[in-house]
């Protein structure tokens, strides 16, 4: 081992790591704040990080050494004797040795290009979907939640049992039956959401393999870390970033039809005239509005949990 | 050779000769096709700063602590079968099953999911206190910057065999903390979704999300942390261990200069006892001259 005293291994003290800091930090309150504060904070943090990379790599950079100029006479001596020197020479085991590791390197990919994808690609391929007949709407009474439990995937199994919200709002403006149906996964990180009030269990009634439960309950809480919801999905309390994600649906012979889960951004109003910001389904805990939605520009678009 | 033989050493009796060379012989044998007793000796008799206390033991017991579960998990796997199907006979999932029959009727094996269970926490512990040590002792700085990397690269694989061995006793605890645990990494920015999805393995935290998280659990994160251990235990030995803050010992001062001793000197026998009159590899009757 060296002399440690002599040898400097630490880079000199800086202070454009402060400004760099400061640059992070503004550039973060500002995201939440308004752009400009968040422009100001990106342009000082890219500003003092070129400094402070600019001062720690000086000596590796090192000072551009003054060359002589040179004065030699035209007519060197010297120089006829040089290019007697070795000439570079593409020898046999240098082109050996780049051919073995130009195929190794070739059959490595050959090798590890379909295993890569064989382990990443089929999460996320192939993924069915399935409509789910809820039953004749004549068993959802008007205004009251009823609990709808039913298998997503019926192929899959139990894991893949689903929990619906389900309250008949009587008929829209245009006449048509009018639902709001909440998906009971928490969109803060994906527990189940339960009601806020008793549940009806001599009024259950079975259609298939849907369970259907009415509850005395307009509101939500999930169990797992205290997120708190209203009658249309409206975070009410604790750490939810968006309004609870709820299902399309469609009624086809007077049944009701379950379709595809889509992500709220917010809800105004309730029942059949509530105007729902509507945007493609999202992972929970993740922003589907405002400035933090920016952070995930495509999100896989099936549910997961 | 054995003209400077000092007088007080006592002629050891025939067949405690023959018992040694019984012992050595093989050990010889090894030892000239491997270099097995250099590496023992260079990896186990160094030299360590006097003033060292049971602080610098943190690193050794997690190691430990690591052998253990490595040891406790293997044999768990014989017995825990990773399935999310439903077992006819307990009418509740495999895995979940499993792991019920290992606590409950397989003999031992409450003992051996214990300790598989407990010592994961004990392992985390261990890995913070002996990092807490080496950040305090200032352990971490140069020449020994990579030596704290792996220890982190470590303490990240800690933590993934923490999150992938969670989810398999497949219980309501363990869904739905799993369940958490993916969504939180689907919170990350930009790559955050898929990366969740990826751990899912599907729409469903189910069958391949289980299977998934065992195969992580049994042999990526393992083979991962042996080699991160193997690579941090080389550069410990390879540059030593670092006196305490208080040290008042100067640093980076010499090592007393090395006492010629022969290649297994202190390694069967006391050092010094002969071993280096005979500094030749093949042991033949003659050089027992010597004593």
């Amino acid at each position: 081992m060296s002399d440690p005293v002599n040898d400097n291994h630490a880079p000199k003290p800086s202070l454009w790591p402060i400004g760099f800091a400061i640059g992070v930090a503004c550039l973060l309150v500002g995201l939440v704040i308004s752009w400009i504060v968040a422009a100001i904070g990106a342009g000082i943090a890219i500003l003092c990080g070129l400094l402070w990379a600019r001062e720690v790599t000086r000596e590796v950079r090192g000072e551009v050494p003054e060359i002589e100029p040179e004065t030699r006479v035209v007519a060197d001596v010297a120089a006829p004797a040089a290019e007697e020197e070795e000439l570079p020479m593409y020898t046999r085991s240098r082109f050996l040795e780049a051919t073995t590791l130009g195929l190794g390197a070739a059959v490595g990919a050959v090798i590890t290009l379909p295993v890569l994808g064989f382990m990443v690609l089929p999460s996320f391929t192939d993924v069915e979907k399935h409509d789910v007949d809820l039953g004749p709407i004549r068993n959802f009474p008007n205004g009251e939640f009823v609990i709808a439990t039913f298998l997503a995937n019926p192929t899959i199994g139990e894991v893949s049992r689903r929990t619906a919200f389900v309250r008949y709002n009587g008929p829209d403006p245009k006449g048509q039956p009018s639902f709001t149906i909440l998906y009971s996964r928490c969109v803060h990180l994906g527990c189940p959401v339960q009601p806020n009030g008793p549940i009806d269990e001599k009024a259950k009634k079975q259609v298939g393999d849907v369970t259907l439960r009415p509850v005395l309950a307009q509101s939500f809480g999930c169990p797992c870390h205290g997120g708190q919801y209203n009658s249309e999905g409206n975070r009410t309390a604790g750490p939810p970033v968006r309004s609870m994600d709820r299902f399309e649906y469609s009624i086809k012979n007077g049944r009701l039809i379950l379709g595809s889960v889509y992500a709220v951004g917010n809800v105004t109003g309730n029942g059949a005239t509530a105007t729902i910001s509507k945007y493609p389904w999202s992972t929970p805990g993740t922003h589907v509005n405002g400035i933090e939605a920016w952070l995930y520009p495509i999100v896989p678009s099936q549910v997961t949990g | 050779m054995a003209t400077t033989v000092p007088r007080r050493r006592k002629v050891k009796p025939r067949r405690q000769k023959l018992v040694e060379q019984a012992v050595l012989a093989p050990l010889d044998w090894v030892d000239e096709r491997t270099a097995f007793v250099k590496g023992t000796k260079w990896f186990l008799f160094r030299h360590v700063p006097r003033d060292v206390s049971w602080l610098q033991t943190l690193g050794s017991a997690t190691l430990t602590a690591f052998i253990v579960q490595a040891l406790t998990g293997a044999i768990l796997a014989m017995y825990y079968q990773p399935s999310a199907a439903i077992d006819p006979q307990t009418g509740k999932p495999v895995a979940y099953s499993s792991i019920q029959s290992i606590t409950n009727d397989v003999t031992l094996g409450w003992l051996v999911r214990g300790m598989h269970r407990w010592g994961a926490s004990v392992f985390i512990i261990l890995l913070f206190l002996h990092m807490g040590r080496v950040f305090l002792f200032g352990a971490y700085k140069y020449p020994r910057e990579l030596t704290w990397i792996t220890g982190v690269l470590l303490l990240a694989t800690g933590m993934l065999m923490g999150f992938t061995g969670y989810l398999l006793p497949w219980d309501q605890t363990a869904y739905w903390a799993t369940a958490v645990g993916i969504n939180l990494n689907g919170t990350a920015p930009f790559l955050g979704p898929w990366l969740a999805q990826f751990l899912a393995g599907g729409p469903e935290i189910g069958n391949y999300t289980l299977a998934k998280f065992y195969a992580i659990h049994m042999l990526l994160l393992p083979g991962a942390i042996f080699a991160l251990i193997g690579v941090h235990i080389y550069l410990v030995t390879r540059l030593g261990v670092t006196s305490p803050p208080w040290s008042k010992e100067e640093a980076g001062r010499d090592r007393p200069p090395k006492v010629p001793t022969g290649r297994r000197a202190g390694l069967v026998r006391p050092s010094g006892d002969g071993d280096g009159a005979r500094p030749g590899l093949v042991r033949s009757g003659g050089s027992g001259g010597a004593s």
